[in-house]
């Protein structure tokens, strides 16, 4: 893999912060864009705009060709089994909702378990939170093992068959642990459960199989992998779709209206209510186009050699606490002692490196880390060992700015 | 940006309030508190007050976050003790001014410290971390 290479496709990535070049280690919040996704986006505006599914006319059918080609790049990228099981929303809270709202408030019921870990987003924990109180039902949490991982032994023991529906994320977006999905989804339907995956942190930075993870659903954003923002996906099982209701009605998403019953239109479209994003769809098909002529498997091993770097240099500053597993996806969440993770970002960025700080998305992570905050340094395709090596400079700064400060 | 730049934000006296802050801490009775979070970062402010009629008796804080919203929430407490709640949020509003980047009359505060914050307006993302105490004593008066 040639990063260099990688890089140049970067525009963004050519430029000096606060007199610094950017060293961009904050993609697990929103990756940057390729020139091949933001022309992809461009020329969709420029030579082919128009409404979708509807109309006879020539602009008409290229955008549907487009739109729906897009989702036929989605259905091979994560090995879904048809395209009808491809659904474009907004993103994973988005996508997640719609499998609360629509399989959860269906097929929960009182006294009935919804299983989740504390290493969720915010936006895999609320939703099962509301079903449980609209249904009566009880939301239980996997624990962690110190480290930060999940024991099966502990799946074993808190999934039941009351359970109904299991949410977990692929990759969590602040230890980095990269969680037994496949395993878990046995358990999950030796119960009689379906299993919810959190695939954020995961679809922009491995190969993604759906059918061999045997996931029931399976939701990840676009923005996290090269795509624009607004436009995400939702994978659910044929089977477990087709007797699903939508949760948003209007156009798009109907058979045929009349004054007092409507009926929907087939899978995938029953659940795209309104003008799908289509300029978003256009650019997640170049996403993807660009991420799979790199390979996903040479992706993975790329990364995996930077977070090792990364855990190794960073390891080695003193009075540094460094949170989550050895093995990990290519994200690094730490503190240094005595120096608030704002303080840390705000030094940081006048070195012209960007990272993330604050709780992630993740309160009840942070509650079991004890910590109030933490700083993230989270990496892709387009980072470099060098990149790395600026973050450890700019932390001994920020130690040495610092000084002793505490009380 | 440089260390000069960093100056600017990180003063001395700034660097002081966070290292030792002042009025932190709670009443051993259960006065008036108020909670406030900054929910973007997870800084967190709880301020108890000693009302007086309308005056601002006493008021003490405790709370997680980083230097400048810890030293905000220090000179704050020095600034608006003993002050009736109009007058406090009078100085909150000044406050907020001095955010934005505006000329305001910093004697009004009678405490020389908080002109060192001046230097946040310069830092956009940090500006909700100053200005979180401060909107949290606004809700004595809610």
């Amino acid at each position: 893999m040639d990063v260099q290479a990688i890089r140049e496709q970067f525009p963004i990535l050519n430029q000096e912060v606060n007199g610094h070049p950017l060293v961009y280690l904050d993609s697990s919040a929103t990756s940057q864009k390729p020139i091949q996704v933001i022309e992809a986006v461009d020329s969709y505006y420029r030579l082919h705009n128009s409404n979708v599914h509807r109309g006879v006319h020539t602009l008409g059918s290229r955008a549907t060709d487009l739109y729906e080609g897009a989702r036929e790049k989605v259905k091979n990228f994560i090995n879904a089994k048809t395209s009808t099981e491809i659904i474009f929303n907004r993103g994973t809270t988005t996508a997640l909702n719609i499998v609360a709202q629509s399989y959860g408030l269906a097929n929960v019921s009182e006294g009935d378990e919804i299983v989740i870990t504390p290493m969720e987003h915010h936006s895999n924990i609320i939703p099962w939170q509301q079903v449980a109180k609209v249904k009566g039902a009880t939301l239980k949490y996997i624990p962690l093992q110190e480290d930060g991982t999940i024991s099966l032994d502990d799946v074993r023991n808190i999934v039941t068959t009351n359970t109904k529906i299991v949410a977990v994320a692929h990759v969590s977006n602040v230890l980095g642990s990269i969680n037994p999905v496949k395993e878990i989804a046995t358990i999950a339907h030796e119960n009689g459960a379906v299993i919810v995956v959190d695939g954020a942190q995961s679809a922009p930075h491995v190969n993604v199989d759906v059918q061999d993870l045997n996931c029931d659903f399976y939701a990840f954003s676009g923005h996290k992998m090269c795509a624009p923002t607004g436009i995400g996906v939702l994978y659910g099982k044929q089977e477990l779709l087709e007797k699903m209701e939508p949760v948003e009605f209007g156009g798009e998403m109907i058979d045929f209206v009349e004054k007092y019953d409507s009926t929907w239109k087939e899978l995938p479209w029953k659940f795209e209510g309104g003008t799908p994003i289509i300029a978003g769809a256009v650019g997640l098909g170049a996403a993807i186009d660009f991420l799979t002529d790199i390979g996903m498997d040479n992706i993975h091993a790329y990364e995996e050699k930077l977070a090792a770097y990364a855990l190794d240099r960073l390891g080695a500053i003193d009075d540094l606490t460094i949170y989550g597993p050895k093995e990990r996806a290519a994200l690094v969440t730490f503190n240094l002692d005595d120096v608030h993770p704002h303080d840390v970002s705000t030094v940081l960025d006048t070195e012209g490196i960007a990272i993330r700080a604050g709780h992630h998305c993740a309160q009840v992570l942070m509650k079991w880390l004890n910590a109030s905050a933490t700083a993230r340094a989270s990496m892709y395709i387009y980072n470099t060992e060098e990149d790395i090596d600026r973050l450890v400079d700019g932390l001994l700064k920020t130690k040495e700015y610092f000084g002793n400060v505490s009380y | 940006m440089s260390h000069i730049d960093l100056d600017t934000l990180y003063r001395q006296v700034i660097m002081d309030h966070y290292k030792h802050p002042r009025n932190r801490g709670t009443f051993d009775d259960e006065p008036l508190t108020v909670e406030m979070n900054n929910p973007t970062c997870g800084d967190r402010i709880f301020l108890q007050f000693k009302l007086d009629g309308d005056v601002l008796e006493d008021l003490k804080f405790t709370g997680e976050g980083c230097s400048i919203s810890l030293a905000s929430a220090s000179m704050m407490t020095q600034a608006v003790k003993g002050k009736t709640i109009k007058e406090a949020l009078h100085l909150s509003e000044l406050f907020s001014k001095m955010m934005l980047g505006e000329e305001v009359d910093f004697e009004e505060f009678g405490l020389d410290d908080i002109e060192a914050l001046q230097g946040v307006s310069n830092f956009p993302p940090r500006i909700r971390c100053a200005t979180l105490a401060w909107k949290a004593m606004e809700k004595v008066d809610q």
